[in-house]
């Protein structure tokens, strides 16, 4: 990592006004990316996913962002405009979302979903922007592209559907992918082949790479660097490879609440919540 | 307890036959807990609707108690055997509170005392007396699911149907339910099956596994062979290598 972090973030806060008062869903958090993988992990509702929002403008109102600093490549992303916005997205800063079933468009084709946002980017045909599309296919491992770019997104599978989700992230050639868990809704010999698509992405391209989950085996196994989240904070952060041996109480507590294949135990341990780790 | 012999399932739809389950048969013995895993579509859930009676099995494939099973059942083989569903928004009725689900069954099968029952059931699945005037929404995940198990024991079944019990919850979460469901079947004595598309879930609470792809079973092994990765079939020993972790080389 010898020139400036892709990311570097400074506290961090995002609130949500509301009538029983605001609430907190990220708090003073702060941490820098270089081209990586960077894992988050933490429960339902622990912040993770409003994280990767706020990096991309994407926290519908009311919701306020605030921080000291949040710079993509030195340039800062707080007070842009939805025009600043829309050049950052696709283009530099990209985001895969959990479900293909619901973040495709479903009435319109694969190809020219995919195909949108090169065009909107790039000033090319639409010829050129097809060829690219094609390749973007056969980049995710999808055996045919050419029919899979004339199919609509109900006609694919949970596994291809996600592929070409990541495709058309992809195909403005970020630099930054945030992936908010893109391998839940997947059956497991699928995940993996859905994680070596975005290791080659990483290792090949030097892409910084974003990991939101709620698995801290795929986590450990895939990331290099893991943030653990609880309450909207960051308790933890360590090299996930490292992870089995985390300090703080919450990260143990999680590790351990988890039934392991080749560790048999009578009774799982139970997460036992301390209030201060949310203060 | 339960026997399965060559069950069957096909659903026709438009003059189109699919086979979501073929020719599956396995025992389980009283007491014991079985587990089915297997990937979407691979028909788990489809053969355990079919044991629950939910789903036409083919004829003469399901023995239960040594009696034969199909869709119509009485209502003592009903209160023999209960279901708890993967999904606990999905599964309770939204604009009914916690009281009322559980008194629905109680009433139908004609049980007198009412009130102590419920008070009793919920304390068995560890919530307090004051979420039984509560709706679905004001209860977070975890409780949710407590409040299926409630109601599919409140009839003191003695076989337990469980569906992918904790994949819509939190691993913190997901532990204190797969110890209630452990502690509950050795005070009730159930024979369950439990289905989970998790090698390590079905690891941790059976004794016996079955393996299934596309419709049939591909093995059936113990829990010790299945921790000591000894799987006969090349698919058991890919969910296996897959549930470990991610690695590059696989």
């Amino acid at each position: 990592m010898s020139e400036a972090p892709l990311i570097e973030v400074e506290d961090l806060n995002v609130t949500f006004p509301g009538r029983g008062g605001a609430t907190k869903a990220v708090r003073n958090i702060s941490f820098a990316l270089g081209r990586e993988r960077l894992g988050i992990v933490g429960e339902s509702g622990s912040g993770k996913s409003t994280t990767g929002r706020a990096l991309l403008g994407l926290i519908p109102a009311p919701g306020i962002v605030t921080a000291k600093q949040m710079h993509f490549k030195g340039q800062s992303l707080a007070g842009l405009n939805d025009r600043q916005w829309q050049e950052m997205r696709g283009q530099h800063i990209s985001m895969v979302m959990q479900d293909p079933k619901y973040s495709l468009n479903p009435v319109i084709k694969i190809g020219h979903q995919i195909q949108e946002t090169y065009l909107l980017h790039q000033k090319t045909s639409k010829e050129d922007a097809r060829q690219r599309a094609l390749m973007m296919l056969e980049a995710v491992k999808i055996r045919d592209p050419e029919a899979v770019y004339h199919l609509y997104p109900h006609q694919l599978s949970g596994g291809m559907g996600q592929r070409a989700m990541i495709a058309m992230m992809l195909i403005a050639e970020p630099e930054l992918l945030i992936a908010d868990e893109p391998t839940s809704a997947l059956d497991v010999t699928v995940q993996n082949e859905v994680l070596r698509i975005l290791d080659d992405l990483v290792t090949d391209r030097g892409m910084g790479l974003i990991f939101i989950s709620h698995n801290l085996t795929i986590v450990s196994s895939f990331c290099d660097r893991v943030l653990v989240m609880y309450g909207g904070r960051i308790v933890e952060e360590c090299k996930a490879s490292e992870l089995h041996r985390a300090k703080h109480p919450y990260t143990q507590a999680l590790i351990k609440a988890a039934p392991l294949l080749n560790h048999p135990v009578k009774t799982l341990s139970v997460v036992v919540r301390d209030v201060e780790w949310s203060r | 307890m339960i026997e399965v012999r060559g069950l069957s399932v096909t659903f026709k739809n438009k003059g189109r036959a699919v086979k979501a389950v073929q020719n599956a048969s396995f025992h389980v013995a009283e007491g014991e807990i079985f587990g089915i895993v297997g990937e979407s579509g691979s028909g788990k859930s489809t053969l355990l609707k079919a044991i629950a009676g939910l789903i036409e099995p083919s004829p003469r494939s399901l023995l239960i108690e040594g009696q034969e099973m199909g869709v119509k059942r009485s209502k003592a083989d009903r209160k023999l055997m209960q279901f708890v569903f993967q999904d606990p928004y999905g599964s309770l009725h939204p604009r009914q509170t916690v009281d009322d689900i559980l008194r629905e069954p109680l009433i139908i099968h004609g049980i007198v005392d009412i009130d102590t029952e419920v008070s009793k059931a919920l304390a068995d699945v560890g919530l307090q007396p004051l979420h039984r005037y509560r709706y679905p929404h004001q209860l977070s995940g975890g409780q949710r699911q407590r409040v299926a198990i409630a109601r599919a024991l409140i009839l003191k079944p003695r076989i337990l149907l469980l569906d992918e019990p904790t994949s819509a919850l939190d691993v913190s979460i997901q532990a204190e339910i797969l110890n209630l469901i452990s502690n509950l079947r050795l005070t009730y004595q159930l024979t369950s099956i439990l289905v989970s598309h998790d090698l390590a879930v079905v690891a941790h609470l059976c004794s016996r596994i079955a393996v299934m792809r596309l419709g049939e079973i591909v093995e059936i092994l113990n829990v010790e062979d299945l921790r000591n990765h000894k799987a006969t079939q090349h698919y058991t020993s890919e969910l296996l290598a897959a549930s470990v972790g991610y690695s590059r080389t696989a």
